[in-house]
């Protein structure tokens, strides 16, 4: 062992904080280079902390929840009387949906309708709220083996909730729609207007690039649109709400403050991958889309804003120089 | 006559005084009071990334690592010394989705600002050093808010950074009594 005398062990220790800054400094400026390397840190580190969440976590949704049982018993008459309203109203809703499935099937058999095989998912539990300060993501717990992949959806039991953008091998971390890079083609259900939503880390994205002879009515049905081939057509998004006169809001289907248990759907859309992590819409790595999904006309790309960029240049071209990606390296055309 | 023992035939006494034998138990005690504070701030991390379903729970996770780092850099710097304050902060940006190495620079700050003024403040009172907590938690949400939008090109409404200040001042009243009796019995129980 090399003995060092008092005057340099007080000068080591004088050399250890500016040292550790720069090594910070040096860390972050990597990490802007190389994203890579980056990302696969943060999911070992996800993927060994995952059952800490789930041991810290477990006692606070506890007591979270004998909370609002205690809090739901002071209002027990009120609910009553609300929950047999609504059970009532849902009574009538069940005769209706049997009447229409009843005709459905009818419908179905006489034009030789082909059912699309359902595609398979993966049933989650959400063990960490690990969005910041400027960004909405939560990690999901998936086991070892799992057939999760990036780019995969996420919907909870009433909605959509967001895409699978870093995975790691037993968790995913899902980014939130109310992101701020977070981008979903949808469509309006009433008009069929295009629009797109775009999170802004509040509670409620904006809804925004609607035509302009649609005007959006208030508690109108948003679903998701194919369009960028980034979602399935028809998913639930949530209603559209006029927080001001003139600016539309979603309000999410999803409850996207009280996620529990995620299920993540594989639709074969895989070209278009959401940010490494939030706010990075710059391409790392150039994924190229598997020759099997369904695909518009434009290249493929790994990125959100890229992507949606370029593929609706075949598609919707208002949309396309409206998305405009932050920063992008070009990419290979598709053949 | 018996010849002292040498420099290099003893071990070199830090602290003069009679003390216990150190046995293995009385090491592994004082390693785990020792490692507490860390622990806590590691506790902390983890309760506050939980889905508690929390009002703007992402906003208090920043204040609470800037209260412990602060506060333990402050009273009992040896138990919070700088390496593990660079590991408390990378642990806060590998499990976030923040730049990585931000948090870091902005733990580093406090535990500087604590040790840098430690004599001036051990003189003074707790609102003192409450208001000088202020100082730092303002400059380190201010570079938050700086560098995030620096380094992911985009605009970031103030709003956000302001609720994170006010929350750390919170913060660091409500942890510090808790801290302070945690100095007395568990990390420094015998001053």
């Amino acid at each position: 062992m090399v003995r060092l005398s008092i005057q340099a062990r007080q000068a080591l220790s004088r050399l250890v904080l500016p040292g550790l800054v720069l090594a910070a400094l040096a860390v972050t400026l990597l990490a802007r280079v190389a994203p890579g390397p980056a990302q696969q840190l943060r999911a070992v580190a996800s993927d060994a902390v995952a059952p800490a969440y789930s041991l810290v976590g477990g006692p606070a949704s506890g007591v979270r929840d004998m909370l609002a049982t205690a809090v739901s018993v002071l209002h027990v008459a009120h609910e009553n009387a609300e929950l047999r309203a609504e059970n009532a109203r849902l009574r009538r809703w069940y005769d209706a949906a049997q009447a229409l499935a009843t005709e459905n099937v009818a419908l179905r058999a006489q034009l030789h309708w082909l059912p699309q095989p359902e595609p398979s998912f993966v049933t989650a539990r959400v063990v960490a709220d690990t969005g910041g300060l400027y960004d909405r993501a939560v990690l999901l717990s998936v086991g070892p083996n799992s057939p999760v992949q990036r780019g995969q959806i996420a919907l909870d039991a009433s909605g959509l909730v967001g895409r699978v953008s870093q995975l790691g091998s037993r968790s995913a971390r899902i980014l939130l729609i109310t992101d701020a890079t977070s981008r979903v083609p949808v469509m309006l259900a009433d008009s069929h207007a295009r629009a797109i939503v775009l999170g802004t880390n509040a509670a409620w994205p904006r809804l925004m690039y609607y035509p302009q002879d649609v005007m959006p009515k208030e508690g109108e049905r948003v679903v998701t649109s194919a369009e960028a081939g980034a979602f399935p057509a028809g998913l639930p998004v949530g209603t559209v709400h006029y927080d001001h006169p003139g600016t539309p809001v979603v309000i999410p289907a999803a409850s996207l403050d009280s996620l529990d248990l995620v299920r993540i759907f594989d639709y074969g859309l895989t070209s278009i991958l959401p940010p490494d992590a939030p706010g990075r819409a710059h391409a790392a790595e150039t994924e190229t889309a598997p020759p099997d999904a369904p695909r518009a006309a434009a290249p493929a790309a790994s990125h959100g804003l890229l992507g949606i960029a370029r593929a609706n240049a075949a598609g919707l071209p208002f949309l396309a120089h409206l998305l405009k990606p932050v920063v992008a390296k070009p990419e290979p055309a598709q053949p | 006559m018996v010849t002292p023992p040498s420099y290099e035939s003893r071990q070199f006494e830090r602290r003069p005084g009679i003390r216990p034998r150190q046995t293995l138990g009385r090491r592994l005690d004082a390693a785990s009071r020792a490692a507490l504070p860390a622990a806590i701030a590691v506790v902390l991390l983890l309760l506050l990334h939980a889905p508690l379903g929390l009002p703007a729970q992402p906003a208090l996770l920043l204040g609470a690592e800037l209260a412990c780092v602060f506060y333990w850099s402050l009273f009992l710097p040896r138990v919070m010394p700088s390496p593990v304050v660079f590991v408390l902060g990378l642990l806060v940006d590998l499990l976030g989705t923040g730049p990585l190495g931000l948090s870091v620079v902005l733990l580093l700050i406090a535990h500087v600002a604590g040790i840098a003024w430690r004599q001036a403040l051990m003189r003074q009172g707790a609102l003192v050093i409450w208001l000088v907590f202020a100082g730092v938690a303002a400059l380190c949400c201010l570079i938050e808010w700086l560098a995030t939008m620096l380094l992911e090109w985009r605009l970031l409404p103030p709003g956000s950074a302001a609720l994170q200040f006010g929350f750390a001042l919170g913060e660091y009243l409500v942890l510090s009594g808790p801290f302070a009796w945690c100095m007395r019995v568990v990390a420094r129980p015998h001053g």
